[in-house]
């Protein structure tokens, strides 16, 4: 590219001054990257540092007499659980979404995407008050469930994975959604045509073309599900060692002055987080042409 | 396996992609769909192979109708335009998809069904290639995967959607007449959709012009060409130049004066002359003659192409002339067409090297070839 370059009159660049005309100053690349790594520093990596930090102020025994707390373990199990309901539910809801959207036609298919982004717009305190006005003792559904059968759906389990899945339904959807429109359904004409049943060009040609972006839609669900707050608050009725996932416990050990406890059980929760974002720089890095909207690799 | 389309006609939303369809295609036989873009061909091509519905009429697979049959009982060989290649599985596994997913029992056992994919393979001369995948493959490679894989199935129909489309010039040659080996050696019914007029005038047995979503002529890829029976075809098909004329008692008028055609039975009244280029004949003194003023000559490889400026109205055409011919521009030159038609006029535009699709109205052979 130098040797083209100098040959233009009025560019006598060699290859070391060389600059592609897209590329800013040296001087304003320096302030735009410095006012990046100035903002990532102070909100992202400063709090989890102190995390981290008043976690172990008290030493690693301190740290680790927190996991002993029976109301710490049965958040960390309730969290645990109610992710494993909650991400595999999305995941059957986000699949059939994303396939209904991006390889059909049909009247209110428009409305179908933006209702699918509702959960992300809507403040997750007024879906957990929605579920409560509509599945709660006194309210029509959830007295009869009540009253009939015994289930108790509010200020319980129930109530906390109606929440969570709610709150990360977009995820796996939204993941997929753009991948599948771009791919078209060529794929799936082709194996219909060589005699495969739907099911059969879904399992065999849909999914495998999908894989990378749904496992990384996953993790986002997943990741969400763990650490959601909001909607849950209203949803458990914080009985200790019942309906207190993760992140509420932390809420209440912190309001008990029990700072330690409380990070440490932060500190799992941000070392969760971190594991998941790990895992999808990798996948990132590794399957980087699947996972890109519009990444076909022919 | 014989085919029929009896009065076919295909609506999408209120835009009508096929109208009144008839076609009959015989047993081994190659037919190539051919117009230009929007002129419904893969449209037809599609409800054939039953990945689109028809509006009215049928669709008969020898005696058996197929019009309401899923695609999967239709059991058809589709080659896709981009090739819809499987990128997730080897070559290998793309030719045997069809045969691995029957249900048990008609399913060849594993061994038979991978003998089966390695001959194909073989067929379309990839030996060696079976563990690739497809974005380790070339263009023309892809192509020759896409048309194993449909071959596996046995289908009783071959459909080829722009085979050669996204091909560059050199290996579309080379594929077109290898599938037509192909298509000899193993005698399946095929049909290929193209706008390709070379393409479907060299490798197809009958071609099948289509304008606008209606049938324009079927025919030997000579009786098309030599036989155009509407302006479109003439116009769409090879080089033509065309001149508004008056028909009188049988005599074609340019302008105000006859130019030695007769064409006993067309109708009085305004009409289009046609002819090819190069289907000239230039002629001396002018007693019944085309003649105009060149304007602009070109010399494309082997010929000269002499663009002529006709009467007070300037209308232009197109003949082509030997290199050594001295034509020069603001010449003299007069010619006559040796073989011609003329079509009524229908005051819609004309397809010649135009791009997009014109209008045009079928219109009554009246033309005849002049010995």
């Amino acid at each position: 590219m130098a040797d083209i370059t100098s040959n233009l009159p009025g560019l006598t660049y060699g290859p070391a001054t060389y600059r592609s005309p897209v590329t800013e100053r040296r001087g304003t690349r320096l302030i735009l990257i410095g006012l990046t790594i100035l903002l990532l520093v102070l909100f992202l990596v400063l709090p989890l540092v102190t995390v981290f930090r008043e976690a172990f102020r008290a030493g690693v025994g301190k740290f680790l007499e927190t996991f002993q707390n029976p109301d710490a373990r049965s958040a960390i199990w309730l969290t645990l659980l109610v992710a494993a309901l909650a991400v595999p539910c999305n995941l059957v809801f986000g699949v059939a979404a994303a396939w209904a959207i991006a390889k059909h036609k049909f009247p209110g298919r428009a409305f179908l995407i933006s209702l699918i982004d509702l959960p992300f717009s809507v403040s997750p305190v007024v879906a957990g008050l929605i579920y409560i006005l509509l599945l709660g003792t006194n309210a029509p559904i959830g007295g009869f469930l009540y009253e009939n059968f015994g289930i108790r759906i509010i200020f319980a389990i129930p109530g906390i994975v109606l929440a969570t899945i709610f709150v990360t339904f977009p995820f796996i959807a939204r993941e997929l959604i753009p991948l599948m429109q771009d791919q078209g359904t060529g794929d799936e004409e082709a194996a219909i045509s060589l005699g495969a049943t739907g099911w059969q060009a879904f399992w065999y040609v849909t999914l495998p073309n999908v894989k990378w972006a749904l496992l990384y839609g996953v993790l986002l669900c997943n990741a969400r599900a763990m650490g959601e707050f909001g909607a849950v608050a209203v949803l458990s009725g914080k009985l200790r060692g019942e309906t207190v996932t993760m992140p509420l416990q932390v809420e209440l050990f912190y309001n008990e002055y029990a700072t330690v406890a409380a990070f440490s059980l932060a500190s799992l929760l941000a070392g969760l987080a971190l594991v998941t974002l790990i895992i999808k720089s990798w996948l990132e890095w590794r399957y980087g042409d699947h996972l890109a909207p519009g990444g076909r690799t022919h | 396996m014989e085919l029929a389309i009896r009065n076919v006609t295909k609506i999408f939303d209120g835009f009508t992609a096929l109208d009144n369809i008839s076609l009959n295609v015989r047993s081994g036989e190659l037919i190539a769909l051919l117009g230009p873009s929007g002129s419904g061909k893969t449209t037809l091509l599609r409800l054939i192979a039953g990945l689109d519905f028809l509006t009215s009429g049928q669709i008969l697979f020898g005696d058996e109708d197929a019009s309401a049959k899923s695609v999967q009982e239709r059991n058809v060989g589709f080659v896709f335009q981009h090739y819809a290649l499987f990128r997730h599985m080897t070559v290998l596994e793309n030719v045997s998809f069809g045969l691995k997913i029957r249900p048990a029992r008609s399913r060849p056992p594993a061994a038979e069904i991978r003998r089966r994919a390695l001959e194909l393979l073989d067929l379309v001369q990839l030996t060696g290639l079976e563990n690739r995948y497809p974005n380790q493959l070339s263009g023309g490679q892809r192509q020759r995967v896409a048309l194993a894989r449909a071959l596996c199935i046995e289908p009783r129909v071959l459909l080829l959607d722009e085979p050669f489309g996204a091909l560059d010039a050199q290996v579309r040659r080379e594929l077109r007449r290898w599938l037509r080996e192909i298509h000899d050696a193993t005698g399946h019914t095929s049909i290929f959709v193209t706008h390709d007029q070379e393409e479907a005038l060299e490798l197809a047995d009958r071609v099948v012009v289509m304008n606008k979503g209606r049938l324009e002529q079927i025919g030997t890829p000579d009786e098309i060409y030599d036989n155009p029976v509407s302006p479109f075809v003439f116009s769409f098909i090879g080089e033509s130049s065309s001149l508004p004329v008056k028909i009188t008692n049988g005599q074609v008028w340019l302008q105000d004066r006859t130019i030695g055609l007769t064409e006993p039975n067309a109708p009085d009244g305004p009409a289009t002359l046609f002819f090819r280029p190069h289907d000239i004949e230039i002629v001396d003194g002018c007693g019944g003659c085309i003649a105009g003023t060149v304007v602009a000559s070109r010399r494309v490889a082997g010929t000269k192409h002499v663009e002529i400026e006709i009467g007070a109205e300037q209308h232009r055409v197109e003949i082509e002339l030997p290199v050594e011919h001295p034509a020069a521009t603001r010449s003299r030159i007069a010619f006559r067409p040796k073989k011609w038609k003329v079509f009524p006029a229908s005051g819609e535009p004309l397809y010649h090297t135009a791009p997009a699709p014109a209008e045009t109205h079928p219109a009554t052979m009246l033309g005849r070839v002049a010995v």
